[in-house]
């Protein structure tokens, strides 16, 4: 993990590599994450830099890869996928993340997004699914819930 | 980290030397469980298929590698038991000597048999036609049931009994098959019935878990957000139509039930007719296919050509049937998730019985008896003296022309078809394009193979290493053709409920090949002149003998457990258990809704809300 987190630095900062903080341009160049349509959220997630600007250092990548790893509980995978979708940080899921969750899913081209009819019918559907105190938002707890049933998730195993 | 040193300065010395010594464990187990994963096979190939196709297709390809294990060990348990010991036997390693005994009380005409092994000159293209064939020289070898004809067997002093281990090895491969699909398929189906039991969680587990982490390629990236908007789509569209046919009226539900009926009555008729051929097909190479004594090619292919009949209508009806199926299910007026799992229900069906059709008519052929000769054998032992092997050779011949249609559908259908579409830029070459991988095809065509080998391994005990090559070969074959000439599939299946639906139908092809073998077993009597159990009526017929020379005690408590007295009660005590899990699981169930009202509750609950003082 070592190697790959000074791979992602310029050649002068090696050797400080622990203390170094990449930028986010650099973490985007690695193979798993540019092709994921997360890729900004999972930045801005994991990244403890206090200028907002996403950069992380070793621990952050560190943190990133435990989470992704085979070995982390669906426990930890469900609070980070949760704080991923969370697109506004406001603490829970309402129906503009679910939009923009759903945007990202199915690609960011125009003729690639849903109709605004269809849109509605799916985030219906979600809030019935997994709302289960019925106040159109959907919380951490309801989020995980949902979760623990879904058997496609635990497939969230990235770095090997 | 600096909570963690904060905390080394306060512990005790025997607290920091546990501390120390289980991560150190932990880090060697975690390099122990790296090495084993890169002795795991093709792990690298497997998860670069991954990234670029999906976990759809890479859970066809994990079976694959299931299969090759499975067949290897199954080769490895029929070697050691059977094979091992015969040769030991018959070439006399380690002072091993073996016995013929000739069956007492049989009419001498039912024990003649002469295998046309390699008599004096031969040509090559005999030798094609026997490795092709399975007769003549490969009848003669280990690869048949006529190579056992030891009755008894010594390895130094040690007495082995060759027909108990013979058939205790063929329980034991399929006991071991079942076991391991069972236990293979337990995961699958726990995941299943959660998400059965839930059947509006389906958005959720699109949405929340829909993006595979693993794609690293943007190619697949963009295929996979494509595929994820084509089944969003088609849900919602699902849901609509469900809610149109809720709104049927009884006129319409009438026409449609009446057209399905009609439907249903034309695919019936489609299966009569593709396994009447079959049968037919059969009876006419069984009568037709002489052994060759003039060495003339034109009737050496013509020979080839009758033998591999069967296997010909087979492969034919395993083609043109699911395309019938598509298309009539179309008619059916079916939401579309449940025309595709009919049409596989049809295609197995199509598949798996074809080869019960193919050994009914064999077996018919082989105990037609119209003499009193023969009736005193049992069988016909004019033209089937060893018709075990006879059986094998049919076992032998399907698989190897399975392996050359794959073959020879990768190699002359998709290589030019790709050469074609990539260079001929013509208008209905371009509507073709290029194959999609059709998972569940390509799935039923090695469960085919495998069911295959699971029939023919007691008539044919080194079948396995066969099977084991030839699905060896298929995975490299199935790999190239993947990459260079397919295109993803525009509907994905997910792994997680296609993983189970493959088990599912392994299954139902294990529990298939038990009604031949346990037909031929216990009911078809046993061949008088070769194999292992010449002097028996059946081959069942080994183990009563056998417990017959057990000591009286063990006889006794043998005898209580097969009666009636031990049975029924074991039997109900059973039910009773099955029928606790039930109520068991229905209170769960209840349980669980009343906690989810509950939780609702909470919020609204002003207890829950003031903080207590």
């Amino acid at each position: 993990a070592y190697k790959r987190f000074s791979e992602l630095l310029p050649r002068e900062e090696r050797e400080n590599a622990c203390s170094a903080r990449v930028p986010k341009s650099q973490i985007l160049t690695l193979p798993e994450l540019r092709a994921n349509p997360f890729q900004h959220r999972i930045c801005r997630v994991f990244s403890t830099s206090q200028d907002g600007d996403d950069s992380m250092s070793f621990e952050d990548f560190l943190d990133m890869l435990s989470v992704f790893s085979d070995s982390a509980t669906s426990d930890i995978k469900s609070h980070y996928a949760f704080r991923i979708f969370d697109f506004d940080d406001d603490g829970t899921l309402d129906r503009k993340d679910l939009e923009k969750l759903v945007d990202c899913l199915t690609g960011q081209e125009e003729e690639s997004r849903l109709s605004n009819a269809e849109m509605e019918q799916l985030i219906q559907n979600i809030l019935e699914e997994s709302d289960i105190d019925k106040d159109g938002t959907i919380n951490l707890s309801e989020f995980q819930h949902v979760v623990s049933r879904s058997p496609d998730f635990a497939r969230y195993d990235v770095f090997q | 980290r600096d909570y963690q040193q904060a905390d080394i300065k306060y512990l005790s010395g025997w607290k920091q030397w546990k501390r120390t010594s289980s991560k150190s464990l932990k880090k060697v187990l975690g390099e122990v469980k790296e090495l084993s994963s890169y002795l795991e096979l093709w792990r690298h190939d497997i998860h670069s298929i991954e990234g670029k196709f999906g976990t759809g297709i890479q859970s066809y390809f994990s079976f694959l590698r299931f299969l090759v294990l499975l067949n290897f060990i199954i080769f490895i348990l029929m070697f050691s038991f059977v094979t091992l010991p015969s040769i030991i036997a018959k070439y006399g390693v380690f002072n091993s000597s073996f016995a013929k005994i000739p069956p007492k009380n049989i009419e001498p005409h039912c024990t003649v048999y002469e295998p046309s092994g390699s008599k004096g000159l031969t040509y090559f293209y005999t030798y094609l036609k026997d490795l092709l064939s399975g007769t003549g020289i490969l009848e003669v070898t280990s690869l048949f049931y006529g190579y056992y004809t030891i009755d008894a067997a010594w390895i130094s002093i040690l007495r082995y009994n060759l027909p108990l281990a013979y058939l205790l090895a063929t329980f034991a491969y399929l006991a071991l098959s079942l076991i391991w699909i069972i236990k293979r398929s337990v995961g699958g189906f726990k995941q299943n019935l959660v998400h059965a039991e839930d059947p509006f969680q389906s958005y959720c587990n699109k949405v929340f878990a829909g993006w595979d982490f693993c794609i690293t390629d943007p190619h697949a990236a963009r295929l996979k957000h494509r595929s994820l908007q084509y089944e969003l789509k088609t849900d919602l569209e699902e849901e609509r139509l469900k809610r149109k046919i809720a709104d049927r009226t009884t006129k319409e539900k009438l026409r449609i039930y009446s057209l399905r009926i009609f439907i249903n009555i034309i695919v019936l008729a489609v299966l009569s007719g593709c396994f009447y051929s079959i049968y037919r097909a059969t009876v006419f190479s069984q009568e037709n296919s002489t052994v060759s004594i003039r060495h003339d090619v034109r009737r050496l292919s013509a020979n080839l050509l009758v033998q591999y009949l069967p296997s010909i209508v087979i492969t034919m009806a395993n083609f043109l049937a699911p395309q019938i199926f598509s298309l009539l299910i179309r008619f059916e007026d079916y939401s579309p998730a449940f025309e595709i799992r009919l049409t596989l229900l049809r295609c197995v069906f199509v598949r798996l019985a074809s080869i019960g059709v193919l050994l009914v008519s064999l077996w018919s052929q082989i105990s037609y008896c119209d003499n009193d000769e023969c009736k005193a054998c049992g069988y016909n032992y004019k033209l089937y003296p060893c018709w075990e092997s006879e059986v094998g050779q049919e076992m032998y011949k399907l698989m190897i022309f399975d392996f050359i249609i794959i073959l020879a559908v990768t190699l002359f259908v998709d290589f030019p078809r790709k050469f074609l579409v990539t260079h001929c830029s013509c208008k209905p070459v371009q509507w073709c394009g290029l194959q999609e991988f059709g998972i569940s095809d390509n799935v039923l065509e090695i469960i085919y193979g495998q069911t295959i080998c699971w029939i023919g391994t007691f008539f044919s005990p080194l079948l396995p290493a066969i099977a084991t090559v030839k699905y060896f070969i298929i995975f490299y074959i199935k790999k190239i053709s993947l990459i260079h000439t397919r295109k993803p599939a525009a509907r994905p299946i997910r792994a997680s409920s296609s993983n189970f639906f493959f088990l599912v139908v392994l299954l139902i092809g294990l529990v298939l090949a038990f009604i031949p073998l346990g037909v031929s077993i216990a009911y078809i009597p046993s061949s008088k002149a070769c194999g292992p159990f010449r002097s028996f009526n059946t081959s069942w017929a080994v183990v009563p003998d056998t417990i017959l020379e057990f000591p009286k005690g063990l006889q006794q408590v043998l005898y209580g457990i097969g009666s009636e007295a031990f049975a029924v009660p074991f039997f109900l005590v059973i039910c009773l258990i099955m029928f606790y899990f039930i109520a068991l699981a229905g209170a769960h169930k209840r349980v669980v809704e009343q906690l989810r009202e509950q939780l609702v509750m909470v919020r609204f609950d002003p207890l829950f809300c003031t903080p207590k003082v």
